[in-house]
C-alpha cells in the first residue's frame, strides 16, 4: 500500500479547517501533544502538522487565488528518514507512512533541514520532532465506523478538497482523481517522489465585473459599514 | 538558515583540531618539517584533543533532547550525521593512542607509531570530510549541495591546524611556514570558487514549489500571524550589502592576513607575537566564514514563504 492524500486546489477555499481539525485530533494522538507557545500572548505560535498558504497565480485579469495546504507528503524517497542519525524517523513498509519515534528522537533538526516541504516542526517544549502521521491512529482504528477511518483533515474539509487513499491501487479514488485531473507533485526536481498529489485548478475565464458597479446610496452605506467592521 | 552558534563552534573547533592532528602526524612521520621535539608534539596533540572536545561538547548544545544523543551512532549506513558521530568517536582514542605511543618511544618511528600515526591522518581527514557531507548531502539547500562544501571544510580545518602548528613550532621553520602559506592560498581559492558558484541562479523556484510552472506566483498570505519553527529555522535574512562586506572581512581575516604574515615570515621579518595574533584572527575569520555558510544558505521551504528563487 501507498497511502497518501490528494488535495484539490480547484476547490480548496483556504479556510484552515483541516489544519485546526488536524491539531485537535493529533494533539492527543500518537505524536502529541502539539505544543502551543504563548497561546494567549501577543504572538501565539506552536506546532502544526498542516499549514495553509495563499498565493496569487497569474497576472490580472487572468489571476487567481490558490490556497495551498501543505503537510507531510510521505515521500517514496524520504531523505528525512535517510538523514536521521538516531533511527527515530522511519518509513513503514506496509503503507509508506513516515513516522517519528518520539522515544528515540534527539531533536537535532537535521530531518527538518532535509525536508523540502516544511513538513517537520520541532516541539521546543518536548525537544522532539513532530509531523503528520496521516492520522495513523484513525485510519486503522477498528472501533471507528468504516467511513470515519480517514484522516481528520479529510473528514473535516467543508469543500471536499481532500481525499485519502491508496496510490498503489489504480482503481482507488485518489489514483483516479490524479489520472483524470492531471494531479501533480510539488518540487519533483528534487526527486523525493512525494506521495501526496495536488489537482490543478480548472481553467476559468475572467469574469467581467465592470457592469456590476453600484452607486446607490444604500450601496455606499453598506460599503461604509463593511469597511468599518473589517478594519 | 539560522546560524546556530553551537554548530559554528563545533565545526570550526573540531575542524581545526582534526586538521592539527593530521598535520602533526604527517610532520612527525615524514619529518618533512625537520624532527619535532617530543614534548612539543605531545603539547600540540593535546591542543588538538582540546579543540576536538570543545567542538564535540558544543555540538551537543544544538540538540533539543540530548539524552537521546547516544542513539546518533546507530544509522551510519544512511546518515552522514551518524557517520560523523561514529568517526569522531573512533578518531578520539586513535589520537590518544598515537600520542601515548609517541611518548612511550620518545618520538622514535616504530612500526606501531607509524601505524597509529597513519590512522590519525586517515581518521582525522575522514572526520572533517563527514562533517562537510552533513551539509553537502542536503538537496534542499543548493548553497550546500556541492562537493565544494566538504572540500572547504577540509581545507579550512587543515589551514587552521597548519597555522597553529607553524605558530607553536616557530616561524623560522621555512618548510613549515611555506607549506602553511600554500594551504592558506588553496583554501582561499576554494572559498572564492564557492562564492562564484553560489552566485548562479538555481533550479527550484516558487513555480516548481507550487506546481504552477507557466504563471507568475506571488505569496498573498503565509497563513500564520507570528513566527513558526520554519520561519525561525530557515527564514534568516541578511541584507546583501552587509553580506558582501562580511565576505570581504572574512577573506581578510582568514586568508589575506595569514598569507601576508607567513610570506613575511619566509623572508624572516616577523615576531612570534604577530604570528600568534594572526592565528587568533584566522580563527575569528573562519568563525565568520561558518556564519556566512549558514546565513547565505537558503532552504527551498523559503519558496513557500514567498521567495521566488532559492
Ligand atoms: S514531506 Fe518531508 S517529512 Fe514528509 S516524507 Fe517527505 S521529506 Fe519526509
Ligand atoms: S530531529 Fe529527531 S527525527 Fe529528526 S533527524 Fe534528529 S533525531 Fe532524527
Ligand atoms: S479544510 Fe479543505 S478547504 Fe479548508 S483549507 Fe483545508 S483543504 Fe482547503
Amino acid at each position: 500500500m501507498k497511502l497518501g492524500l490528494v488535495i484539490d486546489l480547484d476547490v480548496c477555499v483556504g479556510c484552515h479547517a483541516c489544519a485546526v481539525a488536524c491539531k485537535q485530533w493529533n494533539t492527543s494522538g500518537t505524536l502529541g501533544a502539539l505544543t502551543d507557545y504563548a497561546p494567549y500572548g501577543r504572538n501565539p505560535s506552536g506546532v502544526w502538522f498542516n499549514r495553509i498558504r495563499h498565493y496569487e497565480v497569474g497576472d490580472f485579469p487572468h489571476n487567481k487565488t490558490v490556497n495551498m495546504p501543505l503537510s507531510c507528503m510521505h515521500c517514496e524517497d524520504a531523505e528525512c528518514v535517510n538523514v536521521c542519525p538516531t533511527g527515530a524517523s522511519y518509513k513503514r513498509k506496509e503503507d509508506g507512512i513516515v513516522l517519528i519515534d518520539q522515544d528515540k528522537c534527539m531533536g537535532c533538526n537535521y530531518c527538518a533541514w532535509a525536508c523540502p516541504y516544511g513538513a517537520r516542526e520541532l516541539d521546543r517544549a518536548e525537544g522532539t520532532m513532530k509531523k503528520c502521521t496521516l492520522c495513523i491512529d484513525r485510519i486503522y482504528d477498528q472501533y471507528l465506523p468504516p467511513e470515519e477511518r480517514q484522516p481528520a483533515c479529510v473528514l473535516t474539509c467543508p469543500a471536499h478538497a481532500r481525499h485519502f487513499g491508496d496510490f498503489d491501487n489504480p482503481l482507488s479514488k485518489v489514483s483516479q482523481l490524479v489520472r483524470e485531473r492531471g494531479g501533480t507533485t510539488l518540487m519533483p526536481e528534487l526527486g523525493y517522489q512525494p506521495t501526496n498529489h495536488y489537482l490543478p485548478p480548472r481553467p476559468t475565464r475572467p469574469i467581467d465585473t465592470s457592469a456590476e458597479k453600484q452607486t446607490s446610496l444604500m450601496h455606499k452605506v453598506k460599503e461604509w459599514v463593511n469597511k468599518l467592521i473589517t478594519t | 538558515m539560522h546560524p546556530a552558534f553551537s554548530v559554528i563552534i563545533f565545526t570550526v573547533a573540531a575542524g581545526a583540531g582534526y586538521g592539527l592532528a593530521a598535520l602533526l602526524a604527517i610532520a612527525h612521520l615524514t619529518s618533512v618539517f625537520g624532527t619535532l621535539p617530543v614534548t612539543e608534539c605531545l603539547w600540540l596533540g593535546g591542543l588538538a584533543l582540546v579543540l576536538i572536545s570543545v567542538g564535540l561538547v558544543s555540538s551537543s548544545f544544538h540538540l533539543a533532547n540530548p539524552k537521546n544523543a547516544w542513539r546518533a551512532f546507530s544509522r551510519f549506513r544512511t546518515s552522514w550525521l551518524s557517520r560523523e558521530a561514529v568517526l569522531a568517536v573512533i578518531t578520539y582514542p586513535v589520537i590518544l593512542a598515537y600520542l601515548l605511543s609517541l611518548w612511550t618511544w620518545q618520538g622514535e618511528k616504530t612500526g606501531l607509531v607509524i601505524l597509529l600515526g597513519s590512522l590519525v591522518v586517515l581518521c582525522s581527514l575522514a572526520t572533517i570530510f563527514t562533517t562537510g557531507m552533513i551539509y553537502a548531502c542536503l538537496k534542499t539547500i543548493r548553497q550546500w549541495h556541492t562537493a565544494l562544501t566538504p572540500a572547504n571544510y577540509i581545507a579550512l580545518g587543515v589551514m587552521l591546524g597548519g597555522l597553529l602548528l607553524t605558530a607553536v613550532q616557530g616561524i623560522e621553520n621555512v618548510m613549515l611556514a611555506g607549506t602553511a602559506l600554500v594551504v592558506v592560498l588553496l583554501a582561499a581559492i576554494l572559498k572564492a570558487i564557492y562564492f562564484f558558484w553560489i552566485g548562479r541562479p538555481s533550479g527550484s523556484s516558487i513555480n516548481t514549489a507550487t506546481g504552477f510552472n507557466r504563471a507568475t506566483v506571488r505569496l498573498l498570505d503565509v497563513g500564520h500571524s507570528a513566527g513558526t519553527f520554519l520561519t525561525d529555522e530557515f527564514g534568516y535574512h541578511v541584507a546583501s550589502l552587509r553580506l558582501w562586506w562580511l565576505r570581504v572581512l572574512m577573506f581578510v581575516l582568514s586568508f589575506i592576513l595569514p598569507a601576508l604574515v607567513l610570506s613575511l615570515a619566509l623572508i624572516g621579518q616577523v615576531s612570534a607575537f604577530a604570528v600568534y595574533t594572526v592565528v587568533v584572527l584566522a580563527f575569528v575569520g573562519v568563525v565568520l566564514e561558518r556564519w556566512l555558510f549558514f546565513a547565505e544558505a537558503r532552504h527551498v521551504v523559503g519558496l513557500y514563504h514567498g521567495a521566488q528563487r532559492t
